[in-house]
């Protein structure tokens, strides 16, 4: 099918919005968050004028249809990353309570003192407080892949530290603040060889491009349902189905169990195992439809789509003097640009764009080392996405000169 | 924007009249706002009145936590510590003579919190500080 903009744009109600009267909005922010289709809004809205009624246990109709609503959510988001069964998609609240899933259970029952773990210079918080807290608490090691100048993993250094026989090896997919898509496939089969087990951050791969985790042969992936046109509150941790099986459950509760008495319980099959409590029934619903949404419009005219976007804004942002980016050039990136303006605080840079209905984040984006690694406190970043188009970076280009005058 | 950008706050920013440091201080104190990597230090001088003699403030970030410094310091010159203590947020939008949402303001409250954790002699300089 062909990729129809205007069409697509009518999808997001959100973007027909004025910042301020007679100020459309330009939405560059995508990475943090993504707005949300018609379709999405309507199964969600629908589950809960139709449907609304707690999983599993009971056996009213409305209890059948939600289970039936979420159970299906489940088998179409496993059919988006082409896991093996639908059991292997467990539900979490976002990517970060995916990955502390698999450091309470998985690393805590398996790694010890002295125990390596590689993880690498561009990671997002959430993949790296986890790993401190559990090097505090274990004495578990970390090390990390370093990223080069131009914003690429050091496979050589990599290769290296493989020699260390580390336990786990986990990283970002694609940086939430250079674009960064790293050789995920080749990573993971030099981790194997090593005999560690991977863990992949999918909070960026997942929303804009075909992520097979079959193909990846990826041991986890965790990603965020808000990221890909779908609501907050609702994540994925995939996991190969003998490692799910094998780990010990996360939180205790409702669901979570397979029979309980007063002195002990036995807990449930996988993905129960680890959905202790009421989950969030139409944040599932919507994570379905969502992906339902983005299948629809195509993951590899999605990803073209955004390529094309990425090429002319980073030729765009080039030609701006005293403006620097970060990260690789178009063929190695994603939708994300993020550029620092001399002399310029990117937190007035982001508000002086605002006035002109422009938004983009600035900050550390939750990668702090690795803007001390480019010695830099902050960046500006503007991240596109399916609805993104080239007119708002001709907008972003005029602000930042605005910016610029500002300033002089 | 002509509000939140006014002349007054690109001039403080971009030319201060307090920024440096005071060398022998009385006062010093220094801390970061952890959302956008704002960094603000100060150093003190009081006389034997109880009065702040000079005043000085180092450090970076963007315009709003800057100018907010700048303009705190020519503030406090020659007033008592124990008025000093009593600045609160509104003292500091009213120097800025703007109103500020709430990620901003934390910005334009870091000179502040840094300044009153200084004052009280605290260990950290935390939120309920400037309330």
């Amino acid at each position: 099918m062909a990729f129809e903009i205007r069409k697509i744009r009518e999808d997001f109600p959100t973007l027909a919005r004025q910042v301020r009267p007679g100020v459309p909005l330009v939405y560059l922010d995508s990475t943090a968050t993504s707005h949300k289709p018609e379709a999405v809004l309507a199964a969600m809205d629908g589950y809960y004028r139709h449907s609304n009624a707690n999983i599993h246990r009971g056996v009213h109709t409305l209890a059948e249809e939600a289970t039936a609503l979420y159970e299906q959510a489940r088998e179409g988001i496993a059919r988006f990353i082409n896991a093996p069964a639908a059991r292997q998609v467990i539900y979490t609240r976002n990517t970060t309570e995916s990955i502390n899933l698999v450091a309470y259970t998985w690393a805590r029952a398996n790694l010890k003192s002295g125990d390596v773990v590689i993880a690498t210079e561009m990671e997002h918080h959430s993949n790296l407080v986890p790993w401190h807290m559990l090097a505090a608490e274990r004495g578990v090691r970390l090390e990390f892949i370093p990223v080069t100048g131009d914003g690429l993993l050091d496979l050589e250094a990599y290769q290296k530290l493989l020699q260390l026989g580390p336990k786990l090896v986990t990283f970002t997919h694609m940086s939430n603040v250079l674009g960064t898509i790293n050789p995920a496939r080749e990573i993971i089969r030099l981790a194997h060889e090593a005999g560690a087990v991977t863990l992949v951050d999918g909070a960026q791969s997942v929303p804009h491009f075909p992520v097979d985790v079959q193909d990846l042969d990826v041991d986890f992936m965790a990603f965020s349902a808000h990221k890909m046109v779908g609501p907050t509150g609702i994540g994925v941790l995939y996991g190969k189905q003998a490692l799910l099986e094998a780990m010990p459950p996360f939180l205790g509760g409702g669901d979570m169990i397979k029979t309980v008495h007063l002195h002990s319980f036995t807990p449930n099959t996988i993905p129960y195992k680890f959905e202790a409590g009421t989950p969030a029934i139409a944040e599932a619903v919507g994570f379905g439809a969502a992906c339902e949404y983005l299948s629809g419009v195509g993951m590899d005219a999605i990803a073209a789509y955004e390529h094309a976007i990425t090429e002319y804004a980073l030729e765009r942002l080039e030609e701006i003097p005293g403006l620097r980016l970060f990260g690789p050039s178009a063929d190695k990136k994603g939708g994300v640009a993020a550029f620092t303006l001399d002399g310029i605080h990117p937190h007035d840079v982001a508000q002086i764009l605002d006035q002109d209905g422009v938004a983009v984040r600035a900050g550390h984006h939750c990668a702090q080392p690795l803007h001390e690694k480019f010695s830099i406190p902050a960046t500006s970043r503007a991240s596109f996405y399916l609805y993104s188009t080239t007119e708002e970076v001709d907008r972003l280009v005029e602000g930042i000169y605005k910016v610029k005058k500002y300033f002089a | 924007m002509d509000d939140l950008y006014r002349e007054v706050i690109i001039e403080h920013y971009k030319n201060p009249s307090y920024r440096g440091k005071l060398d022998p201080h009385d006062i010093f104190f220094a801390d970061n706002n952890p959302l956008c990597g704002d960094h603000i230090e100060i150093t003190l001088q009081v006389g034997a009145d109880g009065a702040v003699s000079d005043a000085r403030f180092d450090g970076h970030g963007c315009a709003i936590s800057q100018a907010s410094a700048d303009l705190l310091m020519e503030h406090i010159i020659g007033k008592p510590l124990e008025e000093v203590k009593q600045l609160n947020k509104q003292d500091v939008l009213d120097l800025l003579g703007i109103d500020l949402g709430p990620v901003r303001l934390k910005c334009a409250l870091l000179s502040l919190k840094v300044l009153k954790a200084g004052v009280y002699g605290l260990g950290e300089a935390g939120d309920d500080l400037v309330e």
